[in-house]
Order: C-alpha cells, then sequence, then structure tokens
C-alpha cells in the first residue's frame, strides 16, 4: 500500500495503533499499526507477537516490530486480553506493510472496559496529529 | 586463477558481492553490468578460494637440530588427525587480497566520515607509532608488574588524566567498549543500592537515549523506563518529575544529548534523580563537544563511561578494538571493577612505583569483580594518552570547541535557500558538535527518502551521516563532522546535499537506485536482516 489511508470506520491512537471494534461482539477488538506507523518503520522484517493470554494495557507496550531502520514497541491502544494472535505474520511480516488494516492486523483481544474505546481518535482527529 | 576455481566462485551467491537487490525492491534503472565499475564486476572473495594446493608465502628452512618424536611431547589424544586447512596462498597474492578488500570498503583515511555520534576524528599517525612500539605492542598481559612499570604508569597517568576530564575521583580502565562501561556502571549502580539493602527495578532513559543505553539495562536485568523530551529537546522535567521514585535505580543521560543539544536543566535534573536516591549516569559518547568546558563530575554524575576510540582518536568503526573506561564518584568507588592499577612512592629515594591492585576482588570487598580477562585494551590507552599528552588541557578545549564550530558552520551552510525546506533542524536553532536534520518535508515533496540521500551521498565521495536515529525525529540524518575537518571539506559536504535535492526534484529516481559507484550497489536489507549469510564454508 504506497498510498496514506486511514479508514474511517477504525479507532485512532496517538501512539500509531488502530482498533477495530468486532461488529458482532462489542467486546473483542482487532489491533494493527497505522499506515503511517509502517511508513515510518520501513519495511517490517520481524514481528515476535506475545502469546494468547497475555494481558494488555491501555497506552503500554505490548510487543515489538522489528524493520530494517529499527526495533519499535507497539503500543495497546485498549486494555483487554489477546485471544488471538495472527500467527500469518511470522513467516510474512511484511504483510504489515502491504495490508496494515486487513491481513496485516497484529492480535485480537478481549476487552477489559469497553468504554476506552471513547478516548480513542477518530480518523480525522488521528491525520491532524500527523501534521504535514 | 584456474577456470575451476572460477566457476566456484560464481557458483556461490552468497559471496556475490555485486549482486544486484532482486524482485520489485530494486527498481533498477541503474547502468547495467556492462557499465559497471571494475570493482563492481569483481566477485569478492575470501582468501580460502585463492591460491592453488601446495602454494606457499612462506617455506621453512630445513630442520638444523635433532628430531624429536612429537608424540613424546603432546599425548596422542591432543595430537590432529590431519593438518588443519589452511589458505595456500603466495605472498603477492595475500598482498592483492587484503589490499583488495580494503578498497572495497569506504574509510575516514579516504573521504569524510560524519557519522553522528560516532565521533570519527582523525587518528593522529603519531599515536599509531607510539602504539606499535615494541615495548608496547609485544608486552605480554602476564608480565610480571615489576617488569611492565612503564605500562602501568602509562596507565595510572591516563586513570588520572580521564578523572580530570571526568570530574570524577575514581577511574577503571578495564571495559572494552562504550556498550562494556555502561553494563558496568550499571552494575556497579545495583551493587551500591544492594549494599545500601535496596533492590531497585527500574532504569529512566530518554527517549533520545542511544540504543545501547536500554539494551544495557536490559542486560543487567533491571527495567527500560524511557522519559519524554521536551519542546527544546531536552529532558521533559514533569515527565521525569512524574517517573522517578524509590525503585528508580539510576538515570542515564548523555549531555549533549544524541540531537546535539546540551541539556540545560541538568543540574535540576540532578537534584531530582538524587532526591529519590538513585545515580545519575553519563553516557561518555558525546564528550567530545565539552572535553574542557564542563565535567560530568560537576553537572552531578556519579559514573562516567568514556568512549577512548571516539573522543580520544582511535581507528574504529570496524569492530573494534574499542574501549570504554568508566570514571565514578566516591560513593560509588567502593564497587569497582578489579584490578586497578595503584602507584606508591616505595621506590629507592621515593621514586614512584606501580602495581596491579587486586584486593578489592578479595573476600569481603565490595568491588563487582572483573568485567573482562587481563587490563582492557591497552593499545587504545596508549593512543589515548598520545593524545591527551600531546594536546594538553588547552588542546582539548580547543578540539571541543573546533567540534561544536564546526558542527555549527555546517549546519548554517545546510540552512541555505534549497536545503532548509527539504532538511530543516529537528530541534532548536544552535547545535553542540553534532545536529540533527529532518528528512520528513524531503520525502513528501521530492519523493526521496533520508536513506536515499545517504545512499547518494556515497556516489559524491562521502559517508553518509547516521540515518533514522534518534527515532523520535522523521526520517533522521543525524551529522557530526568532527573538528578535524577543514572549511573546505565542509563546504563540498553541503554543496553535495543541495546538489542532490535538486537532482532529485528533477528526477527523484536518481538517488531511490543510487549508489552508482561503489563497489556494492544498494544492499537488500530485509534479505540481510532476515538471512543474513553468517558462514562462510571452509
Amino acid at each position: 500500500m504506497t498510498q496514506a489511508s486511514y479508514p474511517p470506520d477504525l479507532l485512532y491512537h496517538a501512539e500509531h495503533d488502530w482498533a477495530r471494534i468486532d461488529a458482532d461482539d462489542p467486546a473483542i477488538a482487532t489491533l494493527g499499526i497505522t499506515w503511517y506507523a509502517q511508513d515510518a518503520l520501513g519495511e517490517v522484517v520481524f514481528f515476535e507477537p506475545p502469546a494468547v493470554g497475555t494481558v494488555l494495557a491501555k497506552d503500554a507496550p505490548y510487543a515489538e516490530v522489528e524493520s530494517v531502520k529499527a526495533v519499535s514497541d507497539v503500543v495497546a491502544p485498549l486494555s483487554g486480553e489477546i485471544v488471538e494472535v495472527n500467527q500469518g505474520l511470522a513467516e510474512n511480516p511484511a504483510t504489515i506493510n502491504e495490508d496494515p488494516y486487513g491481513e496485516g492486523w497484529l492480535v485480537k483481544v478481549r476487552l477489559a472496559d469497553p468504554s476506552e474505546r471513547d478516548s480513542l481518535l477518530d480518523a480525522d482527529s488521528y491525520k491532524a496529529t500527523l501534521g504535514g | 586463477m584456474s577456470a575451476l576455481d572460477e566457476s566456484r566462485l560464481h557458483s556461490d551467491p552468497g559471496i556475490d558481492a555485486h549482486r544486484q537487490p532482486g524482485g520489485a525492491r530494486s527498481g533498477d534503472g541503474a547502468p547495467a553490468a556492462a557499465g559497471a565499475t571494475p570493482l563492481q564486476r569483481e566477485h569478492a572473495t575470501t582468501i580460502f578460494q585463492k591460491g592453488a594446493p601446495g602454494r606457499r608465502a612462506f617455506t621453512c628452512p630445513a630442520l638444523d637440530v635433532p628430531a624429536v618424536d612429537s608424540g613424546k611431547l603432546l599425548p596422542e589424544r591432543f595430537r590432529r588427525a590431519e593438518p588443519p586447512r589452511l589458505p595456500e596462498v603466495s605472498e603477492p597474492e595475500i598482498v592483492r587480497h587484503y589490499v583488495g578488500l580494503s578498497k572495497r570498503n569506504f574509510d575516514l583515511d579516504s573521504g569524510f566520515y560524519p557519522l553522528g555520534s560516532c565521533t570519527m576524528k582523525h587518528n593522529p599517525r603519531l599515536h599509531e607509532r607510539a602504539a606499535a612500539l615494541s615495548g608496547h605492542a609485544r608486552l605480554h598481559p602476564l608480565q610480571d608488574p615489576e617488569r611492565a612499570q612503564g605500562a602501568l604508569e602509562l596507565m595510572w597517568n591516563l586513570q588520572a588524566a580521564l578523572a580530570e576530564i571526568a570530574g570524577l575521583p575514581h577511574v577503571s580502565l578495564q571495559p572494552s567498549a562504550g556498550s562494556h562501561g555502561e553494563l558496568a556502571g550499571v552494575l556497579l549502580t545495583r551493587a551500591y543500592h544492594e549494599d545500601r539493602g535496596q533492590t531497585r527495578h527500574k532504569v529512566l532513559t530518554p527517549d533520545t537515549s542511544h540504543g545501547t543505553n536500554p539494551a544495557t539495562v536490559t542486560m543487567a536485568g533491571l527495567e527500560v523506563v524511557k522519559l519524554a523530551t521536551n519542546e527544546s529537546g531536552g529532558i521533559d522535567i514533569e515527565d521525569l518529575k512524574a517517573k522517578a521514585d524509590e525503585d528508580v535505580a539510576c538515570l542515564m543521560l548523555t549531555n549533549p544529548n544524541t540531537l546535539g543539544i546540551f541539556d540545560e536543566n541538568i543540574l535540576q535534573i540532578a537534584e531530582i534523580v538524587h532526591g529519590v536516591g538513585a545515580t545519575l549516569y553519563y553516557d561518555g559518547a558525546n564528550l567530545n563537544a565539552v572535553m574542557g568546558i564542563s565535567r560530568p563530575g560537576d553537572m552531578g554524575f556519579d559514573i562516567v563511561h568514556f568512549n577512548l576510540h571516539k573522543s580520544f582518536t582511535q581507528p574504529h568503526g570496524g569492530g573494534g578494538p574499542g574501549s570504554g573506561p568508566i570514571a565514578v564518584s566516591e560513593r560509588i568507588a567502593p564497587f569497582l571493577p578489579v584490578p586497578v592499577v595503584e602507584r606508591s612512592d616505595d621506590g629507592p629515594g621515593g621514586a614512584p612505583t606501580f602495581d596491579l591492585d587486586h584486593g578489592r576482588g578479595r573476600v569481603g570487598s565490595k568491588s563487582i569483580g572483573r568485567v573482562r580477562g587481563f587490563h582492557g585494551n591497552y593499545g587504545c590507552f596508549v593512543r589515548a594518552y598520545a593524545y591527551i599528552r600531546s594536546l594538553g588541557g588547552d588542546g582539548l578545549l580547543d578540539a571541543s570547541q573546533n567540534a561544536v564550530l564546526n558542527a555549527n558552520y555546517l549546519l548554517a551552510r545546510l540552512k541555505r535557500k534549497g536545503v532548509a525546506e527539504q532538511l530543516p533542524l529537528a530541534y532548536g536553532e544552535l547545535c553542540m558538535h553534532e545536529f540533527v536534520l529532518s528528512g520528513g518535508p524531503m520525502k513528501r515533496a521530492l519523493k526521496i527518502k533520508t536513506l536515499d540521500l545517504a545512499k547518494r551521498l556515497l556516489d559524491h565521495g562521502f559517508h553518509p551521516p547516521t540515518v533514522y536515529f534518534p527515532l523520535l525525529v522523521d526520517e533522521a540524518l543525524m551529522v557530526e563532522p568532527t573538528e578535524t575537518e577543514t572549511r573546505e571539506t565542509l563546504d563540498a559536504f553541503a554543496e553535495a546535499v543541495a546538489e542532490i535535492l535538486r537532482e532529485a526534484a528533477a528526477d527523484p529516481e536518481i538517488a531511490a537506485n543510487a549508489p552508482y559507484t561503489t563497489p556494492v550497489r544498494r544492499l537488500d536489507e530485509v534479505t540481510a536482516a532476515k538471512r543474513p549469510v553468517i558462514r562462510q564454508a571452509m
């Protein structure tokens, strides 16, 4: 994906993460990193997902993503417990670059406090934080 | 070289030096192989792929003493069944092999090397001569101290000089690199707290810190807590106040920091850190900005590491050897590694004598023990001591002032129209010994990334600055010219950057596919990271 894109149906965290609340179960969310994050990182060469069952605390790092430039923390946009990880990323971490909002999702979590979502940004507010 | 050798060479892609990046990553609009330079066409090989069976560079003279059955000298079980496989090459082949490899390298003796935070300053040839003197170079590390008095005196004098420069009274020369000095420093901090009956878990590091700082903390078994940066590029004091608590063992700080900015709040920072009983650690990687001007000890630091290979001139950048001595305050001194060089005035007529004091390592000692074998990288000590003595205190001050002047001169040259809009200074107005530009506007306006600019600089004969560090700067370009570069060189570098930006405005593909003139073209960084070739069959 070469053009910047920030889908309107996602919630955003200022540390360049997104969350997609499950349409059928509002207590489940899928998490990933934004187009901006993957672009700034450059080609991702390694992603080690935390184990299912790991507890995430909102605003705290829960995983690391390694690109040709650097190893960076991935920050949890919401608190919860991991119920599923994207196993495909172990073999093809560059999927995070190619499809950050689709096949490049990182983990699914059962939210500890679904009301936390109110503190996240919509696409326009997130884009505004990116500046020029 | 025989046809057989030739075919063997070409069949091994792992050593194919001019292999172009594969697939969609390359977008290779570069000259085809036919237009490649001789070094690009030549395949880099290992020495094992050269030569022929039986070929020798040296032949032993005939034995002129009675032969002894080697089985009597060495038990059978320790003897090899067959000789080791060594290269079988002539002397000219050896010479050409290594000279050829050296030509594939970019080094400080070939050109400007403004690699930020690495202080690639000129290495005076006088120091090499001093280090090569046989009394230094051939001294055995197990030599009886009585017969190594000169070397011990040099080490003691170096300890004293470093203590003076740091403003801290006690020095250990042992650590072998900056990162090693950091680890020793954090272990000292841990020992200091444990001695007071405290177990502290956290170490604060700013988000501008050298990557070695958090790595060191993790290796020492402690937890990293990051501090935010304020608008002027220093530590966010409110964030520090919020995070400084009784579980903090240490704050690791570089001042000036990796943005090339001197944190003017350092005394307040020291007060906050000491207020919660923690230690203050000075990462000396950027010491080249402040030698003889300000001393970490006077700023309130408890532990300092030096990078002798950066600030005090050593050939470096190729993996060593480095040298990372540490200086510490009185309260940390009991925990210093062993041995340290001690001086007594007990020689004939009260003459000084020197010895290695292992006493701190005895039972009941608080020393953290040894941090390496023997006594440190001695050759680095000789060069650093030669540098300090040949410059003197005034000269070190002059070196730092010129390092800062050169960085600000180059920064001013890069603030010109056509460059500053694309590569603005990330923080502040002036800098210390280095500065960080942001290639963000360039990436958006000209469609070339900082990496592309860096690669294109190679075609202009310059080693690129540090790229993509510190991480908080978008498309960072970190430039450290050092004091030993001339105005002409700085002007030429600024002109090259301007030229690359002009060229990119016309055709970004040129920079995107650079470099064109180096022995190896654009590397496939993803493959290098994921599938490095780290073994060579012998």
